[in-house]
Order: structure tokens, then sequence, then C-alpha cells
């Protein structure tokens, strides 16, 4: 199983994103913003940062690169995608997921340890997790305050597609405290927190964030 | 050559907390009376040749693919010179 991260001009944390594919299973493969090619992975994470500086709006150029017209055609064809954070900000852009992340209410940079509750075990992202099982992940964002028309959010909600929300106080003013949702076929997962950083007791706030990527391997296996 | 200006604004449904930051800015400089500030942004564009139906078509398309993210914001163009 071959796990696709791609760095972008201004990622942080695709060397993470790339140590916690490798413990949840998978071979981590790097991808480059600049190709046109996926070097047969199986799927692809794309990591928090700030790619081209945020310039215009999180993600908007990125979402352009040469690297994202092979990964969303990918990820229209089944291919397991998950977007953290900017990742999240990026497939927001690219009209693989709906909605948009802007600046949070309350204005500030928000870093803290986050209790979420998985809302949605049946993505490619999320099996190996009970539904409604609380998790603690990094949460870092400036621009992670999620939002959408009320009737895409009563469609997500409708639909089960909201995988994880924020338990306790909402750190960002998400509408409805949305931490992260999903495609219609459960392929596609975009989260604004960061299981990534907590795949290891060394450091983070535990493990509890490994589930994410055990459960693309699982997938990929069962696929 | 023709100028073609793009502003881009939040929604009006959508919070702008960069707007309210500089509302809550403004009192404090002595400026008050202002009940409400929303920050959007502006683009000129240099357009080659004259501004045809067509190419501001064209512009349009840019403002919707790219200088504008209509989930969240609203454009408006229009030819200054």
């Amino acid at each position: 199983m071959k796990v696709g991260v791609v760095t972008f001009p201004g990622s942080l944390d695709d060397v993470d994103a790339r140590r916690a594919v490798a413990l949840g299973g998978a071979e981590a493969v790097a991808l480059w913003h600049g190709d046109h090619d996926l070097k047969g992975v199986d799927a692809v994470v794309l990591p928090g940062g700030f790619s081209y500086g945020d310039y215009l709006r999180c993600g908007a150029i990125a979402r352009f690169a040469p690297v994202m017209t092979e990964v969303v055609a990918a990820a229209r064809g089944g291919m397991p995608v998950l977007g953290v954070c900017n990742g999240f900000q990026i497939l927001c852009e690219s009209h693989l997921l709906p909605g948009a992340l802007i600046r949070n209410d309350h204005r500030k940079f928000g870093c803290l340890d986050q209790r979420i509750a998985i809302e949605n075990n049946a993505t490619a992202w999320t099996s190996a997790y009970a539904a409604g099982q609380e998790l603690t992940i990094v949460l870092k964002n400036g621009e992670g305050s999620y939002v959408a028309d009320q009737h895409t959010l009563d469609q997500l909600e409708g639909e089960g597609r909201v995988v994880a929300r924020y338990v306790g106080d909402n750190p960002n003013g998400s509408q409805r405290g949305i931490a992260g949702v999903t495609n219609e076929a459960g392929n596609v997962v975009g989260l604004m927190p960061h299981p990534e950083h907590a795949v290891e007791d060394l450091c983070g706030p535990g493990t509890d964030g490994l589930g994410f990527f055990t459960s693309v391997v699982a997938a990929l296996q069962a696929a | 050559m023709a100028r073609v200006v793009v502003d881009v604004m939040p929604k009006p449904e959508i919070l702008d907390p960069q707007g309210k930051a500089v509302q809550g800015a403004l009192p404090r400089l002595g400026f008050t009376g202002v009940s409400e500030v929303r920050q959007g942004k502006r683009f000129e564009i240099e357009l080659e040749g004259e501004a045809t139906d067509e190419r501001l078509a064209q512009v349009r398309e840019m403002a919707e693919t790219l200088l504008s993210n209509p989930v969240i914001e609203d454009y408006a163009v229009r030819v200054v010179s």
C-alpha cells in the first residue's frame, strides 16, 4: 500500500504526515506540487501548512497546482484522499468537498489539544474508530471556521457526512461545530485538526490520530 | 489597453472577522458613528486591446474560478478605462 503526501510550497506538516502514514502501516511516498504524477499511489494526503503563502485565499492557488489535476481526477474515481487543515481548505477550493474555511471568529490563531467526536466511521479514513468515539488531537489554525449555506449544512447532517465535530467549546466559530466532512462516496475527507500530530506517545497529545492512517490501509486492503 | 476592476466581497451572511477587527479599531482612534465595516479585495486587471464582450466574459470566468470563491464571496466586474 502506497500513500502519497503532497508537498506544496509552504506545506508544513508533510514530513509528519509521511511519518504517520508509515506508522499506520503503508509506504509513504513524497509527491511534488509541480508534477503531473501520483507515482502509482493508492491514496493521497494533502497536509497542513500555508501553501503558496495563503495568498488570495487559503488553498486557492494550490487547487490549480499541476499535481491537483491528478488528485481531483483520482478522488472522483474513488481514491481515498485526506486533507488536513490547509489540505481541507484545498479540498474545499477544489470543490471535492462542500463549504469553505474562513478566519476564526475570535480572529486569533488557535493552537491546542482539541477533543473531537467521530460521527461517521464509514469513511475510508475513519473505520478504525467507533461511531461517537472521542479523540484528542492537535488543532492549530487561523482560518478554520467551517461555513456553508444552511441547505448544504442540513444536507451534510442528513446524509451523515459530518465526519467529526468539536466537543466542548467551539474553537474557531465553525458552523454547527463541524471539524470535518466527507464527500458522498466517503473516500474524500477534510479535517481541520491534525491526526498526524497524534500518532506517537513521545510527542503530541497521544496516539488518538493514528486511526486515520490505519483506516485507510484497511480500506485499501478491502478494496 | 483596458483596465478592468474586479471587486470581491464576503457574502452578506458570511461573518467577516477582518471587517469586525477594523470596525473595532475605529472608535479607539476617535472615529465614531460607524455601524459596520466589511473588508474585501480589489483586483485591477490590464487587458491587452479592447474590453470586448468576449474579453469581459473571460474576466468573469477568472473571477468565478480564481479571484473569488463563490461559496463565501460575491464579485462585481467593471471597466474603468
